[in-house]
């Protein structure tokens, strides 16, 4: 059973920080194709298309017929053969996490791999195969036990691996919306710290106030994430004591392109999601970095949320889809910046959200509660990419299947 | 399968040690001509009369044998680089004494030569293969105390193995090194200090692992007149073997690629075990010289703990083994570390050892173990070495 996990003690202010070190980060092409699935929190290995064998370490071709080979979905199970509790490691990173403790595990898929280890499992055991990413955004197969055991997602390894919300102090952005709100709640409930609220306007009220703020936990503040001055002075506040930012701001209106869709909606979305996301990003950025294996609360992980057809466009929210998509490829070069300080960018794309801003979408739509708890979720795995909904998943599914054709079916 | 064709016509001669030292600011070019200056001291051979050169590193990038070649002067008419670290002295071997057969050259001169500098071996072990890069070292980063740790661990559970079997290996190796001058490992070594020795990745612990360092060694492959001809002593090679990737299936690696070929060693050589008076084989832990020891047919798989047991692993025991203190204590100069179990064996059956002689030496196995890709060593190779001429 694994020791549960006590909250950090208070900061000594005399003592360095510790810097936040990334696992070796140079792989094959092979390895990478690996993490892009793996981001998904799938479980994949490589098969041959001609003899259907399933191989690793990632390959070229089959080692059994050389045939071409796919990444294909594989069964979970898997038994360990044998371990070692590595006690000296010329690596940064590692150094930082000793003991550390792996294992050679045979897959039910077939191979052999050699693998992180749960401290609840042992040589002999059938244990459940997870692929996950570290923090450098590199594949990492981790080995859990088949049943939750206690205090589970404590583990030390595991926690690596994962951007837990427990003990950790969390931003989330727009606390104006139901969104912001349940996020807040579901935050809190899975062991944050503490959930600073943001709010764009003091003097307006808004839904569901003095209840979330009467939330033991919640921190109301103040920040506009369209006024580069507001971001500044809360990162300046504030941005040494935050573990994880969840971006929750979104602007959604309805408008086509040529046909009654409005220029100045456009650009607010494109302020609020896309400039927006830029000011947060390089105000809370460095201030995550500087902390990324800084103890129990170490800074973890920034959370983008937006709309799944920036992929695709959608023909009644034209603008919305638009600044959706200025998002997600922003996301993409601030992932790989914070891959290099160990900070997880994660995304959670989401269908239309059940609000008065899709009154005119029929179902399924999304609640914020749904998302709230996918957010939690994505922290507790460290999943890089979540879909939420039946929307969003089915979208996501076909434009990986054929990107084009799920443009042309979105716009018609 | 076709038998291999005998060595006649062909002799080994002049094992030459560059003495190692723990780090090294010099290059792997430097410490080649080392070896070379040494080897031409012996032999009195200058560059020209040098026709075929056979090269082992692993830190001579950019360079391969290519550049080392005209680094150092040499115009060879054959040459060879070779990869496989660990089983690199048996493989130089095979392949500069079949060119010597078929008078693509005469005189081959086999180098193998590594520098250690402070950052080597962090930098080598990032960049050592791609499956280590994408699925090994990700993985805790202990490098190949890690891997081998793994294999130790299965192995031990397996065989019922305990660390006292290991303790008795390491123990008669640091006792052999006493009496080589250039070992690196120079007081003795308890079985309690084995046993106590500090953790380094469970169950391999301090003294299970090898001191990385910078050296090089240098044999030759002629012809008996050629030999004769510069006075050197010369050994004969009785019979080789050599194979890569064995047991693919095997889950966990418990035995090496002498399984599949044991038979043809101790056929073609017409010897048996029991006729060796000195072993040498690859030592960058114990787990690996059981697994040869029971590989190459001194006892049976899983029966090395009553062996162990039962025979005395120092120059005056039963079985000589590692008699220069092997690279557990005289150090493990990258790829030379593949080539010292060969001109450790050269030097005991012709008879100019660097310490202690095991007496009356005359038949020698020589094995060879290399690369760790991913989870297990690749190449394995072995040589039964017989004296020819001593002059």
């Amino acid at each position: 059973m694994t020791d549960p996990l006590l909250p950090p003690k208070r900061k000594d202010p005399l003592k360095n920080t510790m810097m936040g070190h990334v696992a070796p980060a140079s792989r094959s092409r092979a390895a990478k194709a690996m993490a892009a699935r793996a981001a998904q929190g799938r479980l994949v290995l490589q098969s041959c298309a001609t003899c259907a064998r399933v191989t690793y370490p990632p390959r070229d071709r089959c080692p059994t017929c050389w045939g071409p080979l796919d990444w294909t979905d594989q069964p979970t199970g898997a038994v360990v053969l044998a371990e070692t509790t590595i006690r000296a490691t010329t690596d940064k990173f590692f150094r930082d996490h000793l003991p550390w403790r792996i294992g050679t595990v045979r897959m039910d898929a077939g191979p052999t791999a050699i693998v992180h280890l749960h401290g609840d499992v042992a040589v002999g055991e059938a244990v459940e195969m997870t692929l996950k990413l570290d923090r450098g955004g590199n594949p990492a197969l981790f080995a859990l036990p088949v049943k939750e055991t206690p205090n589970m997602q404590d583990d030390p390894q595991l926690r690596v691996f994962t951007a837990s919300p427990k003990h950790r102090r969390v931003l989330v952005t727009d606390g104006r919306t139901a969104l912001g709100q349940e996020t807040a709640r579901a935050l809190l409930q899975a062991g944050a710290q503490v959930v600073f609220l943001g709010n764009s306007d003091r003097l307006m009220r808004y839904n569901g106030q003095p209840e979330i703020e009467a939330e033991a936990g919640v921190e109301p503040v103040t920040l506009r994430v369209t006024d580069s001055r507001s971001v500044q002075e809360l990162a300046a506040q504030l941005g040494g004591r935050i573990d994880v930012v969840v971006n929750t701001a979104l602007h959604t209106r309805a408008g086509t392109v040529a046909f009654g869709g409005k220029l100045t909606d456009l650009q607010e979305a494109m302020d609020v999601e896309v400039s927006g996301l830029m000011r947060l990003a390089q105000a809370f950025g460095p201030a995550l970095s500087a902390r990324s294996g800084d103890g129990v609360n170490a800074a973890a992980a920034f959370v983008d949320v937006a709309s799944i057809y920036g992929l695709t466009g959608n023909p009644g929210f034209a603008g919305m889809a638009a600044s959706a998509a200025a998002r997600m490829t922003l996301l993409h070069g601030f992932r790989h910046e914070m891959q290099q300080t160990g900070i997880r960018v994660m995304s959670i794309l989401t269908g239309p959200i059940d609000d008065g801003w899709h009154q005119s979408v029929p179902p399924p739509k999304v609640t914020p509660a749904q998302i709230a708890r996918a957010i939690v979720q994505a922290l507790e795995a460290g999943q890089e990419q979540t879909c939420v909904g039946d929307i969003a998943k089915n979208l996501m599914a076909r434009w990986q299947d054929d990107p084009l054709l799920t443009v042309r079916e979105e716009n018609q | 399968m076709r038998k291999p064709a005998s060595y006649d016509g062909v002799v080994v001669c002049a094992p030459v040690t560059v003495p190692y030292v723990r780090f090294s600011p010099e290059t792997a070019h430097w410490w080649t001509g080392a070896a070379l200056f040494a080897l031409a001291e012996k032999t009195g051979l200058r560059p020209a009369d040098i026709d075929g050169f056979c090269f082992s590193s692993f830190s001579a990038q950019p360079d391969t044998v290519v550049g080392v070649v005209q680094h150092l002067g040499l115009s060879p008419r054959w040459m060879d680089h070779i990869p496989t670290g660990g089983a690199s002295g048996v493989m130089a071997l095979r392949r500069a004494a079949r060119a010597v057969q078929a008078g693509d050259a005469e005189v081959v001169a086999c180098v193998a030569a590594d520098t250690n500098q402070i950052e080597s071996f962090r930098q080598n072990l990032t960049m050592f293969s791609r499956f280590s890069q994408d699925a090994t070292y990700p993985y805790g980063f202990g490098g190949p105390n890690a891997t081998f740790a793994l294999m130790t661990d299965n192995y031990m559970r397996e065989f019922g193995v305990t660390r006292e079997t290991f303790a008795k290996l390491c123990v008669a190796q640091r006792a052999n090194a006493l009496s080589n001058p250039y070992a690196l490992m120079k007081t003795p070594l308890t079985v309690d200090q084995y046993m106590n020795a500090r953790p380094i990745s469970d169950p391999v612990h301090l003294f299970d692992c090898v001191m990385p360092c910078a050296g090089a060694e240098a044999f030759l492959v002629t012809t008996p007149e050629k030999a004769a001809e510069l006075g050197l002593s010369s050994a004969n090679i009785r019979a080789t073997i050599e194979r890569h990737n064995a047991f693919a299936e095997d889950p966990v690696q418990t035995r090496g690629g002498w399984v599949r070929d044991i038979d043809t060693l101790w056929q073609a050589a017409d010897r048996q075990p029991s006729d060796m008076d000195t072993v040498q084989v690859y030592d960058d832990y114990p787990v690996i010289v059981s697994m040869q020891l029971e590989d190459l047919g001194f006892c049976a798989k899983g029966g090395i703990a009553g062996f162990v047991a039962a025979n005395e692993f120092t120059i005056d025991g039963t079985l000589p083994l590692n008699t220069n203190g092997g690279q557990l204590s005289a150090g493990q100069a990258g790829a030379a570390g593949g080539f010292q179990n060969m001109t450790e064996a050269l030097r005991q059956i012709l008879h100019q050892p660097l310490g202690d002689q095991v007496p009356d030496a005359r038949q020698a196995l020589v094995s060879g173990f290399g690369l760790v890709n991913y989870d297990r060593g690749v190449c394995t190779g072995a040589a039964v070495l017989q004296v020819g001429d001593l002059r």
